[in-house]
């Protein structure tokens, strides 16, 4: 019988932890695919962070290091100086990459580290209970904001793609999202260009996929869905904010 | 134990340091125990500036010198500083061009050399630090002309090398002062 | 050559070929020469944005198998904590500067030895130790360099080097010892498995208590070895010592000369000079334990390794203490008054 529908080698035989609906299983798919069709596996070295994802480096069948909250891209930068010929990624969610690590991306970003970033930006803390995010949108009711984010005393959510697409050391800034399967195929799309501009020395690459959380919306999968185009895409358009074709390295 | 123990204060920018560094090196090239302490920090930039060197045969203890065997000083803070932690029968070389004071004191050999005033007239401007540390090295004998000479070699980056004379020179117009 | 620069010059005949830093007085010198040689000789030296992105590239670049290093002064250590206590987590080996300036807080940025505890006791949060060095000389500090990336490569943990201002802007003559192979075979390393091997996690998280407490306590047995195996101390004139010093790093220069001082007013004065901290040269006190009446700790702090020689020395002596703080370093003559002082007096 022919075989049409199996697991990608790079992703680890077992049973993820993720909640019900929740996108992050699509979005390791889609890295773990075309961690295959680069043929990278064996030197790829991919770097965890800390929220619901804290324990991807058992769903991979690369070498992966788990670094500290926030501190994933400085962590893949010590391994990209060392390792200057493998394929080094993180994979970070918003709190990580855009709060406590924001440090970290936007220096690893304008030093135009040689590295992939794959981040998950589904608009709340997932693994600590639904708290506020940096990327919470206005009104949006979560844990620590009950009354909806008011933007006079929390301030207003980070777009993470618009602000590195200003850094020079950027060589791609893309935004996609994972609700449908035409905008799955263009993530993919958008993750492989980021493993390849790797691969061809382009510099700095962050792909940033919107992502549902429905156990903290406190929604159904299929209403987080409509939630995620109805709030999310107005506030967070998808698109590529900049693709640097010849790359920023010299 | 056979050792000598000096401070070198000054403005920053006199080259008090580097009349350290090169009384320093003048003992490491006669294989002595050596050790050079800066005074660091905003005091550097254009403050006091000060360096302890210790020379000896024996290892050396503490590389911070505060009742010093020699001094070189070449403002009035730092003459006031460190004249009376001159221990009795060390000496003290005062820059008296920069310096217009006189110590009562009678246990210690001070010496009143216009170093300022002799490299400006000598052509050797700027190293009126290099004409105390000459009076220093025949007053104190702190090591052999020799050993300071290949110092001053040794200190001189090689960028500089046009300044190897003058150097030199200045040594040598210190030990006559 | 300064101690600074002496550090960073042995850091790479160590075969050290990855350092990270963030600026801080007074250990500015080691990151200016690294970033002057390491281009040379194609290694990295990158400027961090931060001390916590510093220590996390130190983290990734271990996690590759390759000796790293950073340096920083007591503030940036503070912020290091965190990296450091990942770092003792995921058993990876580096070496970690502090060239301690005085504190709490901004502090000042004279000589200092009161980061002791932190480094000792709490170099980050959670169950871990990590190897600490204590130089005293500039020729020191470069056989130091050595040993702390083989330690910590042997077993797998950070090594700490507590210098201290004195010792990082002083300048002595040095030699360097002939260059040394980096031997140590790193199964564990994640540098990619070429399909040849399972892939290698380095991780910190484990979320079963029963499986952390057993990490954790694998690794105190490797800690037990270490404090048997790997303690070291210098002993000056301690074999008829009455009155026994113990002080590192700079202290201990002004000790040993105070104890000079003291034998030459009759006073049978010794020192023993630990040069590692943890693990703390515990035998060493206690030897002198038989001969000696009285222990004088000496440091520039409030006293804190003072602690750990009461703790060795468990009663069975009076301990005593001086030491300056705030970055005042202790004159000899001081220390000698005290020594007077314990002893009754000049004899």
């Amino acid at each position: 019988m022919a075989v049409v529908f199996e697991k990608p080698h790079a992703l680890a035989d077992t049973t993820f932890h993720y909640c019900p609906g929740c996108t992050h299983g699509i979005i390791h798919r889609l890295v773990a695919e075309v961690i295959d069709e680069l043929g990278v596996e064996g030197k790829t070295v991919g770097v965890c962070p800390v929220g619901c994802s804290v324990m991807a480096y058992d769903y991979f069948n690369c070498d992966m290091v788990e670094a500290a909250h926030g501190r994933a891209p400085a962590v893949a930068t010590g391994l990209k100086r060392a390792l200057p010929d493998n394929v080094i990624f993180t994979y970070q969610g918003d709190g990580d990459l855009a709060a406590i690590g924001t440090a970290e991306t936007v220096h690893s970003a304008t030093r135009g580290e040689n590295i992939t970033i794959i981040f998950v930006n589904n608009a709340i803390y997932g693994m600590t209970g639904g708290q506020m995010a940096p990327t919470t949108l206005p009104g949006q009711v979560t844990q620590t904001t009950p009354y909806g984010r008011d933007t006079n005393t929390a301030g207003y959510p980070v777009r993470v793609c618009e602000m590195l697409s200003t850094l020079s050391g950027v060589a791609l800034a893309q935004r996609v999202a994972v609700d449908t399967v035409p905008h799955i195929n263009e993530a993919k799309k958008a993750i492989k260009k980021a493993f390849q501009n790797q691969l061809d020395n382009k510099g700095f690459s962050i792909v940033e996929v919107l992502s549902t959380c429905p156990t903290n919306w406190g929604m159904t999968p299929t209403e987080a869905l409509q939630w995620l185009r109805d709030n999310m895409m107005p506030y967070y358009p998808l698109g590529v904010y900049k693709d640097v074709e010849e790359g920023v390295k010299k | 134990m056979a050792g000598i123990n000096m401070v070198f204060a000054g403005f920053g920018g006199q080259g008090i340091l580097f009349a350290g560094k090169v009384c320093a090196y003048s003992g490491l090239m006669e294989e002595k125990e050596v050790s050079w302490l800066p005074s660091y920090g905003p005091e550097m930039r254009g403050g006091t500036a000060n360096c302890s060197v210790c020379i000896s045969d024996e290892p050396i203890g503490s590389p911070l010198v505060l009742t010093p065997d020699a001094l070189i000083a070449m403002n009035i803070q730092s003459y006031d500083k460190f004249i009376d932690a001159v221990v009795p029968g060390g000496v003290a070389v005062i820059d008296s061009t920069l310096v217009d004071k006189k110590t009562e004191r009678q246990d210690i050999k001070a010496f009143y050399v216009p170093a300022t005033q002799m490299a400006n007239d000598l052509q050797l401007q700027g190293l009126a630090n290099i004409i105390l540390l000459g009076k220093l090295l025949k007053e104190t004998g702190f090591a052999s002309l020799e050993a300071v000479e290949k110092a001053i070699a040794k200190c001189v980056p090689p960028r500089k090398q046009h300044l190897l004379e003058p150097n030199m020179r200045a040594i040598k117009a210190g030990m006559e002062a | 050559m300064k101690g600074n620069e002496a550090l960073g010059e042995a850091a790479m005949r160590a075969g050290c070929r990855h350092f990270f830093g963030y600026p801080i007085t007074p250990q500015t010198e080691l990151s200016a020469y690294l970033s002057k040689m390491m281009p040379k000789v194609g290694g990295t030296f990158l400027q961090a944005e931060s001390e916590i992105a510093a220590i996390n590239m130190v983290l990734g670049a271990a996690s590759a198998g390759v000796r790293a290093m950073t340096s920083s002064s007591s503030p940036g250590i503070s912020l290091k904590c965190e990296g450091i206590s990942y770092i003792a987590g995921s058993d990876l080996p580096c070496v970690i500067v502090n060239v301690q300036r005085g504190g709490p807080g901004l502090g000042g940025i004279q000589p200092s030895q009161a980061d002791y505890w932190q480094a000792t006791r709490a170099p980050g949060h959670g169950d871990l130790h990590a190897i600490v060095f204590a130089p005293s000389t500039v020729q020191e500090m470069v056989n130091i360099v050595f040993e702390a990336f083989d330690k910590a490569d042997e077993y797998r943990m950070p090594a700490m080097i507590l210098a201290d201002g004195m010792l990082g802007q002083m300048m002595e003559p040095v030699e360097f010892p002939e260059l040394k192979a980096h031997t140590v075979e790193k199964p564990w390393a994640t540098n990619g498995h070429k399909g040849e091997r399972k892939h290698n996690i380095v991780n910190s998280l484990f979320l079963q208590p029963q499986q952390l407490e057993d990490k954790i306590r694998e690794r105190f047995e490797r800690y037990a070895i270490i404090q048997e195996k790997e303690a070291k101390a210098e002993e000056y004139l301690t074999e008829d010592a009455d009155i026994v010093l113990v002080a590192y790093g700079a202290s201990s220069r002004i000790a040993r000369s105070a104890v000079n001082s003291a034998r030459a007013e009759g006073i049978k004065a010794g020192l023993i000079r630990p040069i590692t901290l943890w693990p703390f040269p515990v035998k060493n006190i206690q030897a002198a334990c038989k001969s000696a009446k009285a222990f004088l700790a000496v440091e520039m702090s409030m006293g804190q390794m003072v602690d750990d020689v009461r703790l060795a020395v468990n009663g069975d002596h009076p301990v005593h203490f001086f030491g300056r703080t705030g970055g005042i370093i202790p004159s000899p003559a001081e220390v000698l008054a005290k020594i007077e002082e314990i002893s009754g007096g000049a004899k």
